[in-house]
């Protein structure tokens, strides 16, 4: 049942970073976007994203309780040590998701529509930025479980090159997903083209980012390579990435898009798979050199039983209940667009 | 303010701020689904305007429900991470289930909002339950976890370890049940009262009648049924906590001293130096009837407490009190209001009708923060009772205050923009839902 349940963790993990990452993305696509395009980039993401915003964001809280119920030393480590960017990531989880409500269900349309659409691009930038800084933080051996010092264990423990240069990357990552995910909903071939350079662009930050959390790990010492590419999955992963991303600019400067989105789900899932491999089970790094172990922090008791089975049963009605939301929009999409 | 009075407040800023969105959100799909039905049955366009009307409402408290739910399961480790290590494992089994409940609302909520005029129309509706449904469980479920609090169950506790970890037998300790039905009546009470309310004041300032009047008989009549069945559910809950927390209840009736025919307490100043209740009306042995069912069962009173172990007495008093009173005055209008329905058709639309329920548009919502401070404090200084003081449970990161008063800011901002934004709601129906007032007004808006 252990194994289950960290497959649940992985996959939502995984599912947060597809679909809630597409969902930032959108936002910061629209940061990026002149102002005369910008109501038809909100329209486009208004139509792809709307029905399943919620939905997308649930991964997070499945998540968190899976840590909170079947990694209770993990969760109340990571909470204490990353409070502050939790603090911030919360901001910005209140000030997107309520000014992506307001926008669209605000009764009057006016200025009020500016304020709304301010809040909701910055906080879909700074929300990605702090979700990879804490995603950073784990391996950088940083986090103690007996914080003294202020500066050193609540600040420098996430405010350092490395973390930084990971959340840049999650952000990059973010807008090249909502990107490719955007052109198959274009509608005409000028947003088409708009998108598809967004996408070659966010692409392009993403490699950059990509370099940037490489320096910053040679400066801090963090042995990034070698664990990349001290086991075969690590290097499989990563040589799949890049082979890809061959065949996505080809396509991409083609303009073939049907299987864009799929690449790039692709490229994100290998990304995650070659870090997460490498980790697992020390899932995070601490200051005096030891670690906390999925299989060795994990609750006791009948509780993983529990969780596994809760776990199991929920998927049974949420996975076709989301793939007929998803399937039936899309089928609807279609539809009006033609 | 020190750190552990800062995360205290902070704690229950978030949890007052997200109840009231929970409530919302849990209750007013019922009202739409009540009014949808009457509309696909009849053809009546004013139910299908009220339905598309609070749906849109209902959407805005969603949002805001969720976002304030998942800063909640953050900040309980934020907070309390010494509680979340120990309790995450024992008191999980209900949020493990809930995120399944929660995950099949938001994707119930996706096909009502969007898929309406795509989809078949009782497919439509039958979302529209799932949301409610699904929304209930929920509550439900998270009531169960802080029952688990008042009554931890489902582990032994020896040498400060906690051993022999059940979940199951956690999730149905001996609070579950009474909290959980009074908070669902709960819900539907204050969130029937406020909807009613406001339609009410609409129809007294003689705004689209047709429509206002209309809607306002569907949230009543829930609030009214509620609101009959709240005292009773507060009586089970209120011997439910004679027997299993003594300490909640000496608190909450401001016994200070143990009597063998305790009376019950109505108003007044308690005074833990001098063990009085100043100021108070006494009504001799009923308290004993009310938690014991016999009018010469003690009752244990502060003095039998030791002194680290009692509740504030003051808010936990004040705040029942206030619940108790409110929840007696509800009781009084819904009677009322079913004797109207029923027997007295022509009241229907008296003046003094309306500013009944408009005077009580916010009494359910105070009345479940009222009810939620009393579980709350009044298990004070027990974060588990009996078992982990919440003084210890706090976080080590020094500065708490600061996060309070950023968050205090955040709550009010948005509760400010949601006020606003429902103001616009409402006054925008004449325009969007029903141009009755305004006939030669010919306003085609799709209502999408
Ligand atoms: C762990 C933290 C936590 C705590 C202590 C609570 N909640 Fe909550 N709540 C969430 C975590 C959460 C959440 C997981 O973050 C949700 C899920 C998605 C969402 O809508 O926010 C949420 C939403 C949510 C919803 C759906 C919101 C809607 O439809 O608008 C309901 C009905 C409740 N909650 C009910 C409650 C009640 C009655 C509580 C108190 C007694 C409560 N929650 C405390
Ligand atoms: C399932 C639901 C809930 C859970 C799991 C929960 C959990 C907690 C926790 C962990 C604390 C901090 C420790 C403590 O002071 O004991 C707390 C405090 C508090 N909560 Fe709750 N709570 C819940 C519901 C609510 C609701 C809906 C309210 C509504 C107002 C509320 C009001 C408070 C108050 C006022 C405090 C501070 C008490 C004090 O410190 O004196 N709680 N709660
Ligand atoms: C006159 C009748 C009422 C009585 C006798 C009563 C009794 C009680 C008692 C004894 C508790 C504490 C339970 C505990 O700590 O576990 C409680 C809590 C609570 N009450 Fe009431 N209550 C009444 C009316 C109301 C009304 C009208 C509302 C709101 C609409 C309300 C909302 C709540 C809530 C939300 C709680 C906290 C949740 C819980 O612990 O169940 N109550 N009530």
């Amino acid at each position: 049942m252990l194994y289950v349940v960290i497959t649940f963790l992985w996959v939502s993990l995984w599912f947060y970073l597809l679909f809630g990452g597409a969902d930032f993305g959108a936002g910061i696509l629209e940061l990026f976007t002149r102002a005369h395009n910008k109501d038809r980039t909100r329209r486009t993401m208004y139509r792809a994203i709307g029905p399943i915003w919620e939905a997308n964001h649930m991964w997070l809280i499945i998540a968190i309780v899976i840590l909170f119920v079947g990694f209770p030393k993990i969760y109340a480590t990571m909470s204490t040590a990353m409070h502050i960017p939790l603090i911030i990531m919360l901001l910005g989880i209140i000030a997107r998701g309520t000014a992506f409500a307001f926008r669209h269900y605000d009764a009057v349309v006016d200025d009020m529509q500016q304020v709304y659409n301010r809040i909701f691009t910055w906080s879909s930038l700074i929300t990605p930025l702090f979700l990879g800084i804490i995603a950073g933080s784990t391996v950088t051996g940083k986090i103690t479980q007996q914080p003294k010092d202020f500066l050193e264990d609540y600040v420098f423990s996430w405010l350092n090159w490395f973390c930084v240069a990971v959340g840049c990357f999650t952000v990059a990552i973010a807008a090249f997903l909502a990107a490719v995910f955007l052109i198959g909903e274009a509608q005409g071939e000028k947003d088409k083209r708009r998108f598809i350079a967004k996408a070659k662009t966010a692409n392009i930050a993403a490699f950059i980012a990509g370099a940037l959390v490489f320096f910053a790990s040679l400066y801090q010492h963090i042995p990034l390579l070698d664990w990349i590419f001290a086991n075969p999955v690590g290097i499989i992963s990563i040589t799949a990435a890049s082979l890809s991303l061959i065949l996505l600019w080809y396509l991409l400067s083609k303009g073939k898009v049907k299987i864009l989105p799929v690449l790039a789900g692709f490229q994100v899932t290998m990304i995650l798979l070659s870090v997460t491999y490498i980790h697992f089970p020390k899932i995070v790094l601490l200051k005096d050199g030891g670690y906390l172990s999925l299989l060795e922090h994990e609750a006791t008791g009948k509780t993983i039983d529990a969780l596994g089975a809760a776990l199991l049963i929920g998927s049974l009605f949420i996975l076709p209940a989301l793939f007929y939301l998803l399937y039936s929009f899309r089928k609807s999409a279609n539809r009006t667009k033609a | 303010m020190d750190n552990f009075i800062a995360a205290r407040s902070q704690m229950a800023l978030s949890l007052g701020f997200h109840i009231i969105f929970s409530c919302i959100g849990m209750v007013m799909p019922f009202f739409m689904a009540v009014s949808h039905f009457i509309y696909l049955k009849t053809g009546n366009t004013l139910y299908k305007n009220i339905t598309r009307a609070w749906s849109k409402g209902v959407a805005i408290f969603f949002a805001t429900g969720a976002v304030s739910g998942t800063v909640l399961s953050f900040e309980l480790g934020l907070l309390w991470p010494a509680f979340m290590e120990k309790a995450g494992p024992i008191f999980g089994m209900p949020f493990s289930l809930e995120g399944t409940a929660f995950f099949i609302e938001a994707i119930a909520l996706g096909f009502y909002l969007y898929g309406w005029d795509k989809f078949n129309k009782w497919f439509v509706w039958a979302t529209g339950v799932v949301v409610g449904i699904s929304g209930l469980l929920s509550g439900i479920l998270v009531v169960a976890a802080n029952a688990w609090m008042n009554n931890p169950k489902g582990f032994d506790f020896i040498n400060g370890e906690y051993i022999n970890i059940d979940p199951i037998k956690a999730m149905f300790n001996d609070a579950w049940f009474s909290q959980a039905l009074h908070m669902c009546i709960a819900a539907f009470a204050a969130t029937g009262f406020a909807v009613a309310g406001v339609h009410a004041f609409m129809v007294y300032r003689k705004k689209n009648i047709r429509f206002h009047a209309a809607a306002f008989k569907i949230a009543a009549t829930f609030a009214a049924v509620a609101a009959i069945l709240q005292p009773l559910s507060g009586d089970i809950s209120a011997k439910n906590v004679a027997r299993l927390q003594p300490a909640k209840l000496a608190a909450m009736e401001a016994v200070l001293k143990t009597e063998a025919a305790a009376p019950l307490i109505i108003g007044g100043i308690p005074d833990t130096a001098t063990g009085q209740v100043n100021y108070a009306i006494r009504l001799p042995g009923l308290l004993s009837f009310m938690a014991y069912g016999d009018m010469h069962h003690p009752v244990k009173g502060y003095d039998q407490i030791p002194k680290e172990e009692q509740p504030p007495v003051m808010v936990t008093h004040f705040s029942f009190q206030i619940m108790v009173a409110l929840g007696i005055f509800m009781l009084l209008i819904a009677v009322l209001y079913l004797i109207i329905i029923l027997k007295k058709k022509s009241w229907q639309n008296k003046t003094w009708l309306l500013r009944l329920f408009m005077l009580a548009t916010p009494m359910g919502f105070i009345a479940v923060e009222a009810g939620w401070t009393v579980t709350e404090v009044g298990r004070q200084p027990w974060i588990i009772y009996g078992i982990m003081k919440t003084r210890d449970a706090v976080t080590p990161m020094p500065g708490i205050p600061y996060t309070f008063y950023l968050f205090t800011a955040v709550y009010i901002s948005l509760s400010a923009i949601v006020v606003f934004m429902l103001y616009r709601q409402i006054k925008m129906v004449g325009k969007l839902y029903d141009n009755s007032d305004n006939e030669a007004l010919t306003f085609s808006h799709d209502l999408h």
